[in-house]
């Protein structure tokens, strides 16, 4: 079994810190992490290729540094990783990124799974997994839970507001993944040792069956208009008694003063 | 549109580089130069002090005639036969989007055996309905849904699509938008008209909600969203209304879809309803163990509203994910929101800080969560808890 993961390097957004003077973000000594939920879904891959045998490949979109995001995927167990790079690519939204994964995985070969995590923590868009397996013409499951394969079948358990639903699909498909899906291993000396050694491929616009108007910045419809930091929420009063009734008592007078019970 | 620093002007202070959002800016021999990670959103053109950053606009390629599409969409989600409230929300908006254009509000419909809520389709906003309606459009299916919303789409043209970021919402947006070959803006918190250009204003927190990001969709039609349940309010439905019906026929077919629905698994009460709920009371860390939690379910069931969780409180197993309030979880937006030993991390504060009232327990005088609180209380959740409920069953009872 074939199994493709997309990954994305992020800033670790809970490291994220507002510079109260500027209102700016400061982003010195945030460190680059593998998005979380993509963790997950190399997971889920590893136990696939534990149960069923196969190949798991590792692919991402960005600059250069973004190897080390997928030196760590190796370190866990990945057997390929796959670096999508050229200066062409940079700036893109949503739909021009999963436009370039899409046109780099059908490069890379067959495959049976894409799995991506559910959404990224910086963009939290949740919309390159869905928007690949549109451009490759296969079916999506998003937001799974739990991921069975049995010979060319999957059965997924997709988390829903109120429950699950479970659904059965042929292969190939391409599956998002939530956190409850599983516990992403740690990676070990030996995988750490051999990934640093590993040389990670390079794909780049020459190599790819592209059409350049659909890169990058020039292929995004969408387009940033302004960034701002949100309106701060004012604070209230603070009660601070000496019993917790008190503390109580003078609560359900605020709130009865202000006609909220 | 690209950003260029003009070298001769740049005075080399940095203050780019840190007010850059995407780390995108870096000195180079004591001169500003942007980098590959650039979008272009111009946060550098408003910080640079010495106006040295500069913000151009380039041809770009438009094969669309845009004046051909006309109208705001909303797509309305029925679940069992119920409207979801999100789509009578983004009515609500909608309304007000259409009029500021000048333009109509129109509802989708899909589903089975539904004309019955077209109704109130009309009665919550909209001028007009889309309804389509067939067996295999029973229950929701990525690929059954997204090849009606393509052809409608095709054949109506709309200027303007909303749909409600719901787990389904999610999975139907990107992949209707990436067919159409169009912009997506997903998750949004707020939505205007851009006075500037006319377009649609789409804003939404990244980064964990320490920034927002207005986006915009120039050439592409029709501009689409997600929007985040309870951030719009519902308008007073008006029953006295009416509005055509456009009844579209489906050209899905059983075999088009390519996922089969093998079964539905309802695992969540009334106290899970995160989204629609009125009130939450959620606990986090503080709550020190699992067993703890019961005090908040107490409290909710007396106010008759939904249990909440953060983030540290499901990771540590203490309740399933689908009661996280945050950034990874849910986003609620209740009237009253009541934080039980949550110390208020960005991430939870992004999922419910537009609630209406916040009322924050934390024996921590310092935690964030009281920077956003309407009503704080200093103390030990374990003692106040039971207090408070005995305190709120007794004004029920009055």
């Amino acid at each position: 079994m074939n199994i493709v993961v997309c990954v994305k390097q992020v800033p670790d957004t809970t490291e994220v810190k507002i510079d109260p003077a500027t209102n700016t973000l400061i982003r010195q000594g945030v460190p680059s992490i593998v998005n979380p939920f993509d963790k997950n879904a190399v997971e889920a891959a590893l136990q696939l290729k534990d149960k069923h045998g196969g190949k798991v490949t590792v692919m991402t979109m960005g600059p250069g540094q973004a190897k080390d995001a997928l030196k760590e995927c190796l370190a866990m167990g990945a057997d390929e990783a796959i670096l999508v790079t050229d200066r062409a690519f940079g700036g893109a939204d949503t739909l021009a990124t999963s436009y370039t994964l899409a046109a780099a995985i059908q490069k890379s070969g067959k495959y049976d799974i894409i799995l991506c995590g559910k959404q990224a923590i910086d963009g939290d868009t949740a919309q390159v997994g869905p928007e690949i397996a549109e451009h490759l013409g296969i079916p999506q499951v998003s937001y799974a839970a739990k991921l069975e394969v049995d010979g060319d079948m999957a059965r997924v358990e997709r988390e829903h507001e109120d429950g699950y639903e479970v659904l059965e699909v042929k292969l190939p498909v391409l599956v998002t993944v939530v956190k409850s899906m599983n516990e992403p291993r740690y990676p070990t000396i030996k995988g750490t040792m051999k990934a640093n050694r590993a040389v990670i491929a390079e794909m780049t616009k020459a190599e790819l069956d592209v059409e350049e108007m659909r890169l990058g910045l020039k292929g995004s419809p969408t387009q940033v208009r302004k960034i701002f930091t949100p309106p701060a929420r004012t604070q209230g009063v603070l009660i601070s008694k000496d019993t917790a009734r008190e503390a109580v008592a003078e609560l359900i007078t605020r709130l009865s003063a202000a006609k909220i019970v | 549109m690209a950003v260029k620093v003009r070298i001769d002007q740049c005075v080399g202070c940095g203050v780019c580089v840190s007010g850059c959002p995407f780390g995108a800016i870096a000195m180079k021999e004591g001169k500003a130069e942007i980098g590959d990670a650039c979008t272009v959103c111009g946060a550098c053109v408003d910080s640079c002090p010495v106006g040295a950053i500069e913000q151009k606009t380039e041809e770009k390629q438009v094969a669309m005639d845009k004046s051909e599409y006309k109208h705001v969409w909303v797509y309305i989600e029925v679940d069992d036969g119920v409207l979801r409230n999100v789509g009578l929300e983004l009515l609500g908006q909608g309304r007000k989007l259409a009029d500021t254009m000048g333009q109509k509000l129109a509802g989708v419909l899909i589903g089975d055996g539904i004309a019955g809520v077209t109704k109130d389709v009309l009665a919550y906003g909209a001028d007009m309905v889309y309804l389509v309606e067939g067996p295999e459009l029973a229950h929701y299916s990525t690929d059954g849904y997204t090849a009606v919303v393509q052809d409608l789409i095709n054949t109506y043209k709309p200027s303007v699509v909303l749909m409600g970021a719901t787990t389904n919402g999610r999975d139907l947006g990107p992949r209707v938008a990436c067919r159409i070959g169009t912009g997506l803006t997903a998750d949004c918190t707020d939505l205007g008209i851009d006075e500037q250009t006319g377009l649609v204003a789409w804003t939404r927190p990244a980064f964990g909600g320490n920034i927002m990001a207005t986006i915009l969709c120039p050439d592409h039609r029709p501009q689409m969203g997600t929007i985040r349940p309870s951030v719009f309010k519902k308008l007073q439905p008006d029953y006295a209304k009416t509005g055509e019906v456009i009844r579209v026929a489906s050209k899905v077919k059983a075999e088009d879809i390519r996922t089969k629905l093998v079964e539905v698994i309802h695992v969540c009460s009334a106290s899970c309803n995160l989204e629609e709920a009125e009130i939450i009371v959620s606990g986090g860390r503080g709550m020190c163990k699992p067993e703890n939690f019961v005090l908040i379910e107490r409290l909710a069931a007396v106010l008759g509203g939904a249990v909440g969780a953060s983030r540290a409180a499901v990771d540590a197993g203490w309740k399933p994910a689908m009661h996280q309030v945050g950034q990874t979880g849910k986003t609620v937006g209740p009237k009253i929101y009541i934080a039980c030993g949550i110390s208020g991390a960005i991430q939870h504060l992004a999922g419910m800080s537009s609630s209406d009232i916040v009322i924050a327990i934390n024996k921590d005088p310092d935690a964030p969560i009281f920077k956003v609180a309407d009503y704080g209380i200093v103390g030990d959740v374990m003692e106040i808890l039971p207090i408070l409920t005995a305190e709120f069953q007794k004004i029920k009872a009055s």
